[in-house]
């Protein structure tokens, strides 16, 4: 069984997919000879060759609008925008093209397509490669937008992603694209999306997160259990659209909920949980819902990132707060 | 300093504004009887046209983009579409669409609110985009299905796609282009210069000489043709098509019009439109052109070209009739704004769908 990092699930995922389905082609900039600017589509055109793994020109609206064409077609493409902080060309496409075609032909026509991307700061990258916009993908009908925390989950949900027959944003947390190894079976398993994972039990308080920021979020629920206090830890890896039911079954059980998310906190996928937890929860919360987000300024370039980034101990601050109502 | 590049545009004209012939005839405009049958089918886009507007203007449907004076770019590249190949349409392309076998009453369901309307029903037509609205994503969409078919190794197949002279400012048309030169694809670009996007005149659109060029810069063949007469675009479009099924790639057509009417039911072109340019138009326009050279040839009567008028009427009702009764008697149920969201929708979403049917159950029936 190979020991990969999460870039190398994704990359494992691809080259399987590609292996047993021949419509799944996988385009962007820099994805064939290069094999990618952080090489997840390393050697995967030497395997299946120039036709199916494919430089395009370099223009994002273009690798969104012909993937939809693609699609459109039968075909499976996996187009890679090279950082989230560029997907702005792409997102007129996403959104009036690839979210839209199947409603809008009554099912006629619908658009298989992964448009992949990393997200997220905590690189030291340059300004507009750092960004957490996964709330504006969130927010469109016929879009679902899915990120993995770990190398296992990366493999699983990107190959649910592939085979979902609908427009899939496949969101890649690159601050933890070789952060940790696991041991991945290439079997083909897909994980469920529109599907929570709870990574710890917990008695006290829930606390929700997706993407890098699990990687603190667990971290504070190791610092908090030495302190006493039992956390729920649940990664909900498939943003939209939320598996609810699994968050409000921890809640009724902890009372207390803690959202932590990279992103600005205005209108982020945190205040939908949020706002669902209120709207159908209410009753089973001892405590006000608390957010850890990143502020609502500007990512800031390398020098300040880890100021605006959630850390641990904003993390454990805000669980000591809502753990004050009994 | 020497020369590393240049270019010329030509422009391809069969009829003058005359109706004289003023080059040898390609042979398929040899045979009045196909002539005969582009006149019908130009004159049949006029007339729902007007009828779409009339129907408009009672209320009996939404916003209506006109076809007047534009008739023969609709239909003249419609006609080169066959069965394998795919239309990828712009908002005013409801004439292309019709040649290539999408039902009129399909676009007045859509242009009247239903979403149906792109649901084409023609076998034909199943792999046909919808209308674009946002303007030049179209044109990637086509890029994307010609991508499809080399890839697949579909020769034999290629994509029509169509833009407003307006829209030929957005970089998407651009992008669209250049990747369908490097990878020469498969498709045929049809710019529908109608001298008009919405108030802004073709000469603010660009610098160029000819909008044609613009397909120059990347690097695929392009020409202007005259977009009053049908029979050189459909001899421009059916050349570029056949080009683009047998492997020879990309070609951009500018065929050059004017919009006789307002940019849509919603506009109102004298608060910018020139009288004196119209009226010039006017004597330009495709169906005269045509109907005149017929009339001449001795290939039909100018009583049959009245007949005809009738008979248009005729079928353009059928069509309406066909629209009314859908809306009226069977009209889609609310539901239906969730039932083609994603193949299966998300258990968060489907409380929503059963409230907006429960609340207009209860709607219906408290009256």
């Amino acid at each position: 069984m190979p020991t990969v990092t999460l870039i190398e699930a994704v990359t494992m995922a691809m080259d399987h997919e590609m292996s047993v389905d021949e419509d799944v082609v996988v385009l962007g900039e820099d994805v064939g000879r290069n094999g990618g600017v952080f090489r997840a589509t390393d050697g995967l055109q030497e395997k299946h060759g120039e036709d199916r793994v494919i430089d395009t020109p370099l223009a994002e609206a273009m690798i969104a609008g012909l993937s939809v064409g693609m699609a459109a077609q039968g075909m499976k493409p996996i187009a890679e925008l090279q950082f989230m902080g560029f997907m702005f060309p792409a997102f007129n496409q996403i959104v009036t093209g690839a979210a839209r075609l199947r409603n809008r032909t009554r099912g006629r026509l619908s658009v298989p397509l992964v448009v992949r991307m990393p997200y997220g700061g905590g690189i030291h990258a340059p300004e507009h490669h750092s960004e957490s916009t996964e709330a504006l993908f969130a927010h469109i009908p016929g879009l679902k937008v899915v990120t993995p925390s770990s190398p296992a989950r990366a493999y699983g949900l990107l190959l649910a992603a592939i085979r979902d027959p609908d427009p899939v944003i496949f969101l890649e947390p690159k601050r933890i694209y070789r952060m940790v190894k696991q041991e991945i079976e290439d079997d083909g398993e897909a994980y469920p999306l529109e599907t929570c994972f709870i990574d710890r039990e917990g008695d006290d308080v829930t606390l929700v997160s997706w993407g890098a920021t699990m990687h603190e979020t667990l971290l504070a629920a190791d610092e908090l259990a030495d302190e006493g206090i039992s956390c729920e830890v649940i990664d909900i890896a498939t943003i939209a659209p939320l598996d609810m039911p699994t968050i409000f079954d921890s809640v009724e059980k902890t009372g207390r909920v803690v959202i932590v998310q990279e992103a600005a906190k205005t209108g982020g996928v945190g205040s939908e949980i949020a706002a669902e937890i209120s709207e159908h929860r209410l009753m089973s919360l001892i405590a006000p819902i608390g957010r850890v987000a990143g502020y609502d300024a500007i990512m800031p370039l390398a020098k300040m990132e880890r100021h605006y980034m959630p850390q641990v101990v904003r993390i454990t601050d805000e669980v000591k707060k809502v753990m004050d109502y009994s | 300093m020497p020369t590393v590049a240049s270019f010329e545009v030509s422009y391809l004209q069969y009829l003058d504004e005359n109706s004289q012939a003023v080059n040898d005839l390609p042979d398929f405009a040899k045979d009045t009887n196909l002539l005969t049958g582009l006149y019908k089918d130009m004159l049949f886009a006029r007339t729902l046209d007007y009828r779409a507007m009339s129907l408009q203007r009672m209320g009996k449907m939404g916003t209506y983009p006109g076809t007047l004076g534009q008739e023969a770019v609709g239909v003249g590249s419609g006609s080169c579409l066959g069965d394998d190949d795919v239309l990828v349409p712009y908002y005013r392309g409801s004439n292309t669409m019709i040649q290539h076998g999408v039902k009129p009453h399909e676009l007045l369901l859509y242009w009247g609110g239903d979403e149906r309307g792109s649901d084409f029903k023609n076998p034909r037509v199943r792999q046909d985009f919808p209308i674009a609205v946002p303007i030049a994503t179209q044109c990637l969409h086509a890029a994307g299905v010609a991508t499809a078919m080399k890839a697949r190794g579909q020769t034999g197949r290629a994509v029509l796609t169509e833009i407003g002279e307006g829209g030929t400012s957005e970089g998407e048309f651009y992008e669209a282009l250049n990747v369908a030169g490097v990878w020469n694809l498969p498709l045929v670009c049809v710019i529908n210069n109608n001298q008009w996007a919405i108030s802004v005149p073709a000469e603010m659109q660009t610098a160029c000489e000819t909008f044609a060029q613009k397909g120059i810069a990347a690097g695929i063949e392009s020409l202007q043709v005259d977009g009053n007469d049908v029979i050189a675009v459909k001899d421009a479009v059916g050349r570029a098509m056949e080009k683009a099924r047998s492997g020879g790639g990309p070609t951009l057509i500018e065929a050059i019009c004017y919009r006789l009417c307002d940019h849509t039911t919603a506009d109102d072109a004298s608060r910018y439109d020139d009288p004196e340019a119209r009226e010039e138009a006017w004597a330009k326009e495709p169906l005269k052109r045509l109907g005149d050279y017929l009339v001449n040839l001795g290939a039909v009567t100018k009583k049959q070209l009245e007949e005809f008028e009738v008979e248009a009427k005729e079928a353009v009702e059928k069509e309406v009739e066909i629209y009314f009764d859908t809306i009226l008697n069977n009209p889609q149920p609310v539901g239906a704004m969730f039932d083609y969201l994603y193949a299966e929708l998300p258990e968060k979403t489907k409380a929503q769908r059963e409230e907006v049917i429960a609340r207009d159950l209860r709607a219906r029936e408290g009256g």
